[in-house]
């Protein structure tokens, strides 16, 4: 498995060049991923000129990034300067951004080696990626799943080991469903520690970018690079970022109350899933932790307020795809008003039409104050329940998903039951608060099963902390 | 319960237009998930404040005024599906 320094040190002790390492990695994606499809646009030119750049710069002995020669994947709807970025949507078929996201910057001033750009549910509505425009993105581990979605060509580029990073966006588990899928580690930050200038917006107040890793040493790494404060996005929170890598040095996990929200293990719950995510809770309790049964009362609300939030945020975001500053646009028509219809009637896919209804629906005359206002108080009561938890617990623990990987075509014609699959990871992301998925067995198909660990906010150290400490003990 | 008008007059405002098969799959989905979020009215919120989210006191973010030369309009004007070089070009919007 691929990991930051294991790539790293072949460079460095002149194992491999950059550009050979590079030529590698494409020629096993060019093979492997033609089933897999985890990638819509390989950055090929661009990535063995810049690894000849960077074996320039190691022979002239010039100081080197923290993540110099690595190979990281990037999620189609994050804007890499010059290159293509479709949001797996048609309306975007043949856009090229004209700039880089804050988080393409600091990866580009650490010399990392930006590979391609990763599939995605359409938008990032979806939780399998299976609304792509681009074709499905098959699970690596066994092709007859999906990878989860939105960020499921990221969690899979990083589970099929073509590269040892990804970055993903996640608003409502679209990160840390798809790492539990495909048996990768994958964390949503708290709301405004990672800059979202230059990820294109969904749910404004919802979305926030993280990384797919292979181990929790690479989270802190990459967690180092893109956090912290950024004027050029007005939700970008400026407080000091932790060194995560430093606040690894001491792993200990005695004393440490860990919460178990009864909603979270009730009916509709994989037993095997339970059972596992027992087991860890046990070793952890046999360790030194505190174990608490708590209960965040208004979680069964969450996957309603999530909907309404989520969707009359993505009615007034897509509002822009309109067929005239950029994208597709129809040609046959008649005046301004039907470019606007056809342009957003063909280029947009059905998920997203019935997300942007549904949010219109939400925003309308009439309807605002019994599902948008209404959802937004909501919203302050799932909130307030894991502010309360908090005051009691340093972590909560629940399984990232309900279940397995599910079959490719199983949810697909039944929205509401996709839905519900996010349900363990939807209120992390309506209260703000930081939490990963990290892989902790598999079950009787040898398919990976993924934890969730809850933190307070900004507590994303403490979060590695006992992700760690559960690696190390694996 | 939604119907067909309501889905063309949604399907309206989000500037979406929709085949009569179409109307007909949106009012079922969308009817599924309305009902579904039904519940929301099991719980009384007359006294509950909306949403804030932690970490923004309700401030103002600030930056100076200042002109900041990006130089990247020949690129946003590439994306275009229709120009004259200079400007957007769009269909007629007064007849």
């Amino acid at each position: 498995m691929k990991t930051i320094d294991s790539i790293k040190n072949l460079i460095l002790n002149k194992k491999i060049t950059v550009e050979n390492l590079i030529k590698k990695i494409f020629e096993d994606i060019e093979t492997r991923d033609k089933e897999i499809n985890s990638f819509i646009t390989l950055s090929k030119t661009k990535a063995l000129e810049k690894a000849a750049f960077l074996d320039k710069k190691l022979s002239n002995g010039e100081p080197v990034g923290e993540l110099f020669g690595i190979p990281i994947a990037i999620k189609d709807n994050i804007n890499v300067k010059n290159e293509r970025m479709t949001c797996a949507s048609k309306i975007l078929e043949n856009f090229r951004s004209p700039y880089n996201a804050t988080v393409i910057e600091k990866l580009e001033k650490e010399d990392a080696i930006i590979i391609g750009k990763t599939n995605m549910d359409e938008f990032a509505m979806g939780s399998s990626t299976e609304t792509s425009y681009f074709g499905i993105t098959k699970n690596p581990l066994d092709l007859s799943r999906v990878p989860g979605g939105s960020s499921g060509g990221s969690a899979a580029s990083v589970s099929a080991d073509f590269v040892p990073l990804a970055l993903g966006s996640d608003t409502g588990g679209s990160i840390r469903q798809p790492a539990s899928f495909c048996g990768v580690y994958g964390l949503k930050p708290t709301y405004g520690t990672v800059s979202r200038y230059g990820l294109v917006a969904f749910a404004s107040s919802l979305d926030q970018i993280g990384p797919f890793t292979n181990s929790i040493d690479d989270m802190a790494k990459i967690l180092n690079i893109i956090s912290g404060y950024d004027e050029k996005d007005s939700t970008s929170i400026n407080i000091k970022v932790p060194n995560f890598i430093e606040e690894l040095k001491n792993i200990d996990i005695k004393n440490k109350t860990i919460g178990i929200p009864d909603e979270f293990f009730k009916e509709g719950l994989d037993n095997e899933i339970k059972n596992i995510i027992f087991e860890k809770i046990e070793f952890l309790e046999k360790n030194g932790a505190i174990i608490k049964k708590i209960s965040l009362p208004h979680t069964e609300y969450s996957v309603s307020t999530y909907y309404i939030v989520a969707s009359s945020e993505a009615s007034a975001n897509l509002a822009r795809f309109d067929g005239v500053k950029y994208g597709f646009r129809e040609k046959n028509i008649k005046n301004l008003l039907e470019e606007y219809t056809k342009t957003r009637s063909i280029g947009f896919g059905n998920e997203v039409k019935r997300r942007i209804m549904l949010g219109t629906f939400s925003l309308s005359s009439g309807y605002y104050d019994a599902y948008y206002k209404k959802a937004q108080k909501v919203r302050n009561l799932i909130k307030q329940d894991f502010v309360n938890a908090f005051k009691e617990v340093d972590f909560i623990i629940t399984p990232t998903s309900p279940s397995i990987a599910f079959k490719i075509g199983e949810k697909i014609s039944d929205p509401l039951s996709m839905y519900l699959s996010d349900i363990y990871t939807i209120s992390v992301n309506l209260a703000g608060i930081p939490a990963i998925s990290i892989p902790v067995g598999k079950n009787s198909n040898s398919m990976p099963i993924g934890m969730q660990i809850i933190g307070n906010y900004f507590k994303e150290a403490e979060i590695l902390n006992i992700s760690k400490f559960l690696e190390f003990n694996k | 319960m939604l119907t067909i008008k309501d889905v063309e007059k949604v399907a309206s405002l989000a500037r979406l237009k929709l085949t009569d098969k179409e109307k007909e799959m949106f009012l079922t989905q969308l009817d599924n998930i309305l009902s579904y979020i039904e519940k929301l009215n099991e719980i009384k919120t007359d006294d509950v404040l909306e949403f804030k989210m932690e970490g923004f006191d309700n401030q103002n973010f600030m930056r100076p005024d200042e002109v900041k030369n990006y130089n990247f309009h020949e690129d946003l004007m590439k994306n275009a599906p229709s120009t004259d070089g200079k400007f957007l070009k769009v269909k007629k919007v007064i007849e």
